[in-house]
């Protein structure tokens, strides 16, 4: 029996979720980010949250780990209400956000739950470790590690609270192109080992249809401030996805245009012509 | 917890010993100029330019040293404002780590305090003899007063000004970790901005002795401070000269602890 209970993936319900910041000045007044979002997450589903940059993505992540409060509807997590830091979220960040002077082990063992016992504790932070492959580098501090191993401490770190929810806010959006295809097939084979619902945020579109269940795209109606949720879609097949499948290839094209990305040029008067023969041959 | 050595573990492996030829290197070369200064001192003193009431060779000086040392006059003075130093740095640096903390941790605490704390920082040592002279006598108190005010705003300023740019990033994260109050000063905040602590703690111990110097010129009977000004009104440059010199040796020395505690807290917290 482990000592440490498994977590239990949480169910997260999103009610009519609003946010509103205060302006910088006084003549300014309040600007919503934020109206309306209402969405269920199953527990154990991947979500991918897409949007342009500045569209509230964040916010809503934030909203859920208890770092910024709503202001309006609510946010519920296996039915309660979220208020402030709950226990059952973790955040991985953009930036690893490690502490300088700790090492791998130690900044890892920052995220277990307040009262872990120690022999259990440690006993989680080194399965944790060799489940994002830094056994080699358990004693190094952060600024002797590569970008990419910083990430998966931060991604450790995240993991050691086993979390009910695990909120991922661009966590692979600094690295370069590989290591981001290496830190995503890892993401997948931790969920698979550590079965939290998931919530990512993330700009890249190839990503979000690598990794997730359902996509849901955050966008702004025309003349109504505030994103919401303009687009919602199930990615179809199990993981692990071909990259180089025709049929998310299609599903790009739709979610990038939904992102104001024209995906034939056809603004630019550039014809489209399929050179290649389309699916099924 | 064992793993196999890394690259980088064996590089750091192979280190120790051009450190410290480097550091023989330090020592050597920082003993060049007091030496040729020791030399032009003697040469000067020995060819007659300046009177010897002037300036008294270095031997001469020496043979001073000597001669308190023999009346038992010499310790008993290094002591007593070696012991003033310390107990006023401990004070003010203690006073400034705690009011910097308020300071720089509280918003209230920075509406509060700042303003009035930066108004008095602007106060001139000497403008506070008058005061605790009335109020505290001639004793040891009002010398020790003194220097701690000395070390109290070097530590006071620096530690606020530090504690206000800790990485914001980092204090989120471990607040969405779940750490508050004491326990993220401890974790995140302290070892945070412990390089500067150590910088203002040195800051404060050259004003310490400033301020050590100040208070013993103007009011004592004993100490470095009052053989300088007993050894001017008897016109004994030798002793002036001897002050001076156990002043840098011993203020270079404490600095220099400081200095090894600096080092010991970046390896640990850097």
């Amino acid at each position: 029996m482990s000592p440490v209970p498994a977590s239990a993936a949480a169910r997260v319900r999103f009610d009519s979720v609003e946010k509103s910041f205060a302006g910088a000045s006084r003549s300014e007044g309040e600007r919503r980010v934020l109206r309306d979002v209402t969405l269920d997450v199953a527990p154990g589903e991947v979500i991918a949250i897409l949007g342009t940059s500045g569209c509230g993505k964040s916010t809503l992540l934030r909203i859920v780990g208890g770092l910024d409060g709503a202001t309006g509807g609510a946010v519920r997590l296996d039915e309660q209400s979220i208020v402030g830091i709950d226990e059952r979220t973790a955040i991985g960040f953009q930036e690893p956000r490690l502490l300088p002077w700790r090492t791998v082990t130690q900044n890892v063992a920052l995220g277990l739950p307040q009262g872990t016992p120690a022999a259990a504790g440690r006993e989680r932070v080194a399965r944790l470790i060799s489940l994002v492959g830094l056994e080699d580098f358990a004693d190094h501090r952060p600024r002797e590690i590569s970008g990419g191993m910083a990430q998966r401490t931060s991604l450790a770190r995240a993991l050691a609270r086993t979390p009910g929810v695990l909120l991922l806010d661009e966590p692979f959006g600094a690295l370069d192109a590989l290591t981001k295809l290496r830190m995503q097939d890892l993401l997948l084979s931790i969920h698979e080992a550590e079965p939290a619902t998931i919530l990512l945020v993330t700009h890249d579109v190839d990503e979000a249809l690598q990794l997730a269940d359902r996509v849901i795209v955050l966008g702004h109606e025309e003349g109504i401030s505030g994103a919401t949720i303009i687009e919602e879609l199930t990615v179809p097949g199990t993981r692990p996805r071909d990259r180089g499948s025709a049929e998310l290839a299609e599903l790009r094209g739709r979610l990038l245009s939904g992102l104001g990305i024209d995906r034939h040029g056809s603004a630019r008067g550039i014809e489209t012509e399929p050179g290649i023969p389309i699916f099924p041959y | 917890m064992t793993h196999a050595p890394t690259p980088a573990t064996a590089v750091r492996a192979a280190r120790p010993r051009t450190g410290r030829s480097r550091s023989l290197t330090v020592i050597l070369g920082g003993a060049i100029i007091p030496l040729v200064l020791l030399a032009v001192w003697q040469t000067v003193a020995s060819l007659g330019i300046m009177p010897t009431s002037q300036l008294p060779s270095p031997v001469m000086v020496w043979d001073a040293g000597v001669d308190l040392a023999q009346r038992g006059l010499l310790l008993p003075n290094i002591g007593i404002s070696v012991q003033r130093v310390f107990l006023g740095f401990a004070f003010g640096a203690a006073a400034g780590l705690f009011l910097g903390a308020i300071v720089g941790l509280s918003r209230l605490g920075d509406v509060l305090l700042a303003p009035t704390l930066g108004a008095l920082r602007t106060v001139p040592s000497l403008a506070w003899v008058p005061l605790l002279i009335i109020w505290l006598k001639y004793g040891e108190v009002s010398k020790v007063t003194l220097i701690a005010i000395g070390a109290f705003f070097p530590v006071y300023t620096t530690v606020s000004a530090a504690l206000r740019h800790v990485d914001r990033n980092l204090v989120e994260a471990a607040r969405a970790f779940g750490l508050n109050g004491f326990a993220l000063f401890r974790t995140v905040q302290l070892p945070a901005v412990l390089p500067s602590v150590i910088s203002g703690l040195r800051l404060a111990l050259a004003q310490a002795w400033l301020f050590l110097v100040a208070a013993e010129l103007l009011a004592a009977s004993m100490g470095l401070g009052w053989l300088l000004s007993d050894s001017q009104n008897n016109g004994r440059t030798d002793r002036i000269f001897l002050a001076i010199i156990l002043l840098a040796i011993i203020g270079k020395l404490s600095d220099a602890l400081i200095g090894i505690f600096a080092r010991w807290a970046n390896k640990r917290w850097a």
